[in-house]
């Protein structure tokens, strides 16, 4: 980190501080517009309520299409935040520091935009809650023999966890800004979040155990959360679905697209707020070193799933193989490959993982290619089963584009609200890995 | 009676820590230091007794887990109807339930613990507090009986205190 070795502890809070200003007129050029499509989005929505799920474009035999095709490429998004924030905290990655913050915010926005989903997929949304176990004059309960409900488990645990994991590691800058900042609204709002904050040393005592044991949690859960939705497909007999190696495919595939949306919102913000001196070339070059882990995990299971298709001598499993690779849907298949195997492959080279440019149009490329791989695994799968009779294809409708994009809207909404009135970068922890001030100068890292 | 606060403000770590060693060294007890950050070497100058979150994280996890499967088994049980021809209690698919709960209790307990613990003994008068210390400051607070003001003053500025405050408790 021997580019932060020129920030103090002062600089940093002020630096920090500084991107809590006034919203200036580039961020409303960019919120208006957000807010305009989630608009669009919610039109939508209710136009598919008051019209019923014809409009949206199933028809048989595809009856999952674009809508959980954004619940799994959300959720996928959601990973790499908890995988920077927990588990790169337990092995003690100092890399994470300056961007741990954001990609928490965007676990918490994911989750809340892939939550959505389910709800927008069903026939009666009014009645989502019939998913959570509770005491009903039927005295029915739920099957928690369905993976669909592991899925309702799965997501509203995260959901909560990672709101606090959140929230928890926020604590003390909140406190920070508390202290800076002069106009009583604001005063009033950061205290009372702060939840009085001092940094005593009681305070840090209690709090650096339980932040370990927050990371400890969230470091299976978000293992256990992917794979649960990978089950979703999985313990379905279908040709394409029904296969063991689904749960670490998906979360590799899932942290391959998080460190994608990672890069793509924090080059940005990074450019937008000088934020240079924190969020560093190592930084990138960390990530950028953990797309081509993923990226190569993500390739492999690309083929195996072929292997395995031919090796167990079922025709439906070949036949399914075959035709994903040559079918109507060929071309969604091959924009996959290309963005998520062959794009990242110049990534082994350090120039390229320092080159900002280079990042950034990777990971757009990441992006798509990961909510390919999750149309290709849903869509194609159900458009061709067993049975040749009941093949069918599926197209998406205007309202499933419509939602997407309002989705999309929805997250970066909360995003943008989230860079204007939180810290996006911590302040404590970035303090952590620089040099403790000392009298005599010992430099302690 | 200890019922005088005085509080000394440092710029330095390696100050703050003799501050708390020569404190401690002279028989004051009741100590409370305050950091941008957290920082093991006052932690060892202070000599905190282990945070007792530990507990609440474990009795927060155990509690999930036997809610999981109490939760997962008794409503199967209640109303049992075979499905795709597995036993009316399955355990593989409770356990994702069960692992799910564990989780979830567990981290609410460990808020919990985090918020009861840091609460509890928050009995430092208010304004003792230094808006500085989450900035780039060190505080060391003594609370202490009136006669021994002084000498906590002049323990604190010999040390290489910037500042020192004075508070009735």
């Amino acid at each position: 980190m021997s580019e932060q070795n020129s920030l103090t502890y002062a600089k940093v809070n002020e630096d920090v501080i500084r991107m809590l200003d006034k919203p200036t007129v580039k961020w409303l050029a960019l919120f208006l517009p957000v807010l305009g499509f989630v608009g669009f989005g919610m039109f939508c929505f209710l136009y598919q309520v008051y019209t019923g799920l014809g409009v949206a474009g199933y028809r048989h035999p595809v009856f999952w299409g674009v809508y959980i095709t954004d619940f799994v490429f959300w959720v996928g998004i959601a990973h790499s935040g908890t995988l920077i924030s927990a588990i790169l905290y337990l092995f003690r990655a100092s890399f994470r520091v300056s961007i741990y913050r954001i990609a928490e915010a965007m676990t918490v926005f994911a989750v809340l935009t892939a939550g959505l989903f389910p709800i927008i997929h069903l026939g009666r949304p009014w009645f989502f809650y019939w998913l959570f176990p509770y005491p009903n004059q039927r005295e029915l309960w739920v099957n928690f023999k369905s993976p669909l409900l592991w899925d309702v488990f799965a997501v509203s645990t995260y959901l909560t966890v990672s709101s606090v994991f959140f929230f928890v590691g926020m604590i003390p800058d909140i406190a920070a800004i508390r202290d800076k900042v002069k106009e009583v609204p604001r005063k009033i709002a950061y205290t009372i979040l702060s939840l009085g904050w001092k940094g005593s040393n009681w305070e840090w005592l209690h709090y650096s155990r339980a932040y370990l044991y927050f990371a400890a949690f969230a470091t299976p859960l978000v293992l256990s959360v992917h794979s649960v939705v990978s089950w979703d497909f999985a313990m379905a007999n279908l040709p394409g679905w029904h296969t063991t190696i689904f749960a670490p495919y998906f979360v590799a595939g899932a942290i391959f697209s998080g460190l994608g949306m990672v890069i793509t919102l924090t080059i940005p913000i990074r450019k937008i707020f000088a934020l240079e001196d924190y969020i560093t070339l190592d930084n990138y070059d960390g990530m950028a070193k953990m797309i081509i882990l993923t990226s190569l995990i993500v390739g492999y299971a690309y083929g195996v799933e072929f292997f395995m298709a031919w090796y167990s001598g079922s025709p439906a499993e070949w036949g399914q193989f075959y035709y994903r690779v040559t079918g109507e849907y060929a071309l969604f298949y091959w924009i996959m490959v290309v963005c998520n195997v062959l794009i990242p492959i110049p990534l082994w080279f350090k120039s390229v993982r320092r080159n900002i440019k280079a990042l950034f149009i990777i990971s757009i490329f990441i992006n798509i290619g990961m909510w390919f791989e999750r149309f290709n695994i849903i869509v194609i799968s159900l458009s061709q089963g067993f049975e040749p009779g009941a093949w069918g294809i599926y197209k998406v409708s205007w309202v499933e584009m419509g939602i997407t994009v309002g989705s999309f809207a929805w997250f970066f909404m909360f995003f943008l609200i989230f860079i204007k009135t939180l810290p996006a970068i911590s302040i404590a922890e970035l303090k952590e890995i620089l040099p403790v001030p000392k009298k005599e100068a010992k430099h302690h890292g | 009676m200890d019922n005088q606060g005085v509080l000394g403000i440092f710029s330095y770590v390696d100050l703050t820590v003799n501050a708390v060693r020569k404190l401690k060294d002279a028989g004051f007890k009741n100590l409370r230091v305050f950091s941008p950050v957290p920082n093991h070497e006052i932690e060892d100058a202070v000599g905190e007794p282990e945070s007792i979150v530990r507990f609440f994280t474990l009795f927060g996890a155990m509690l999930g887990t036997a809610c999981g499967i109490g939760f997962t088994v008794l409503t199967s049980s209640d109303w049992p109807i075979q499905v795709s021809a597995k036993p009316i209690v399955s355990i593989p698919p409770f356990i994702v339930i069960i692992f799910e709960l564990t989780i979830l209790m567990g981290s609410l307990s460990t808020l919990l613990g985090l918020l009861i613990n840091s609460r509890l003994r928050r009995n430092a008068p208010r304004n003792m507090y230094d808006p500085r210390f989450t900035d780039d400051k060190f505080g060391v607070m003594v609370t202490c009986g009136k006669d021994n003001v002084k000498k906590v003053e002049d323990i604190l500025n010999s040390q290489g205190a910037e500042e020192v405050k004075f508070d009735g408790v």
